[in-house]
């Protein structure tokens, strides 16, 4: 497919033949090309000034931004609310859902609501525990999983249908998204659990922080093997780390990240560990993109969104090409 | 002993097909007495045994024999669908560190189950509304109406 036809434009497209959703993002995934996404932090306020401002940051640099749904179970803006004021502005826009703090009747209102206010993606988590945020005696609710929510939100689309069987009169358009992480033990079972994840509904992944590049490699071989990359598009999710005592903390702190000492170490031993970050990061990218079956990228760069130009143009993943935002010049694509 | 069990998956499934076997091949007993009327006791005595083995919570819709005997409502999250990604190194709980993973646990023990491939089944989400039920009299419930439907759809099996 032609870039012109992954359509360069804010305004809703219309769903192609064998598409599911009118976003851009699926256009770009199954045309082939390196997609790159980013992640927002969303602000702790109620302007939306803060969310333009720091969505502007990408503007040019990725094709999706994810809005977090209160993750590392903190409290944030929420990813409803995130994606309501962006996809106005015509961004491509990966809704978050978390199963931590609501049960299906509110999911499923959320995704009929989101997909009504032009979001295109949703990627199905199940969240982390809230024990691991600033309010540890909520309530957890996990009435669903990632699964079973991946199989809701599928039948939705597909079969016009609640759950309960009751029927939409018009269905949620929507490319359906879920985690990985292939760095958690059991790591023999990483890979079925993807297989599981596809089998419940899963069109693309992105991963958790990669930085251990041989076992992501191991994981990508077995991965490709069970022929699960010619059904998901894999986005490897990277960032860049400030200091090795945050990295530190957050392999400590934060579930699910693995950082292994190699990377600290190259961190400690840096002039400027900042720097050092940045540069890792690019590395990384560069490395996973010649991984056979990674079709992009997903950047996390929390509290260094503004590296998030730097580091896409030096990892050269854009090939020329000028990712949609509002105010872009039509003669610039 | 919920370790114990995962240790022996394999010969807790055996039982659990001959368990399953025999409460399905009383049904008529349990029509007789009433299912309502024998839930009670069935329920108690239900949860004295898996309480015991797997530290049961009584969920009413049992999903061991698919997750390597591995009770998966010990997880914090009650995720019923595979371990989440927050697993510890070593295999320990993200939310409960000092405990480990029932889904490490699951996985090891259905690598050991004839039948543990079924660890990919895709569960629904739980029924809440019958929480704290007997899961065997509610499975044995199912199977026979399976049983009863599959018969009505072909004729030629009046066998019974």
């Amino acid at each position: 497919m032609p870039t012109e036809q992954i359509g360069n434009e804010g305004r809703p497209l219309p769903v192609l033949k064998g598409h599911d959703s009118p976003g851009r993002l699926e256009r770009l995934l199954r045309a082939g090309k390196f997609a790159v996404t980013g992640e927002i932090a969303p602000p702790d306020s109620a302007a939306p000034e803060e969310v333009y401002e720091r969505a502007r940051i990408f503007d040019g640099y990725v094709d999706a931004i994810n809005a977090t749904d209160g993750s590392g179970a903190n409290c944030h803006m929420s990813s409803v609310g995130v994606c309501s004021l962006l996809t106005r502005q015509g961004y491509a826009m990966v809704m978050q859902v978390s199963c931590r703090d609501r049960n299906r009747i509110a999911i499923q209102g959320d995704v009929l609501g989101a997909a009504a206010m032009g979001v295109a993606n949703i990627l199905c988590l199940t969240g982390d525990g809230v024990q691991a945020g600033d309010q540890p005696s909520a309530k957890p609710v996990f009435d669903l999983d990632c699964m079973s929510l991946l199989e809701m939100v599928t039948s939705m689309r597909d079969q016009s249908q609640f759950l309960s069987g009751r029927r939409l009169s018009s269905p949620p358009r929507v490319f359906l998204g879920a985690a990985a992480n292939p760095f958690g033990p059991p790591l023999d079972y990483r890979p079925l659990r993807l297989q599981k994840k596809i089998a419940a509904g899963a069109q693309f992944i992105q991963t958790q922080y990669c930085f251990d590049i041989d076992r992501f490699r191991t994981y990508m071989n077995q991965v490709r093997e069970m022929g699960l990359t010619e059904r998901c598009y894999i986005l490897v999710g990277v960032g860049p780390m400030p200091s090795a005592k945050t990295a530190a903390w957050i392999r400590d702190n934060v579930p699910g990240v693995h950082i292994p000492d190699e990377i600290i170490r190259r961190l400690l031993g840096a002039k400027n560990q900042r720097e050092e970050g940045v540069k890792i990061c690019i590395e990384m990218i560069q490395a996973v993109r010649e991984i056979q079956g990674v079709s992009g990228i997903h950047i996390m760069a929390y509290r260094q969104e503004e590296r998030i130009p730097e580091i896409v143009t030096e990892a050269g993943i854009l090939e020329g090409r000028s990712p949609w935002y509002p105010g872009i010049k039509t003669d610039h694509i | 002993m919920r370790q114990w069990s995962v240790r022996n998956a394999r010969m807790l499934e055996w039982l659990y097909r001959r368990v399953e076997g025999a409460l399905t091949l009383l049904h008529p007993l349990w029509l007789w007495a009433g299912y309502n009327r024998i839930e009670k006791p069935v329920r108690s005595i239900e949860r004295l045994i898996k309480s015991a083995m797997f530290d049961c919570n009584m969920c009413g819709s049992c999903v061991l024999s698919q997750t390597g005997m591995s009770c998966p409502m010990n997880c914090p999250k009650e995720l019923r669908n595979g371990p989440c990604g927050g697993v510890r190194e070593h295999g320990y709980c993200e939310v409960k560190p000092e405990m480990r993973c029932v889904w490490v646990d699951a996985w090891e023990g259905a690598q050991k189950m004839r039948g543990g491939d079924s660890i990919q089944h895709v569960q629904p989400p739980l029924a809440n509304d019958t929480r704290g039920r007997s899961s065997w009299l509610s499975e044995v419930r199912k199977k026979r109406d399976e049983n009863f439907l599959l018969r009505v759809k072909d004729p030629s099996n009046d066998a019974n």
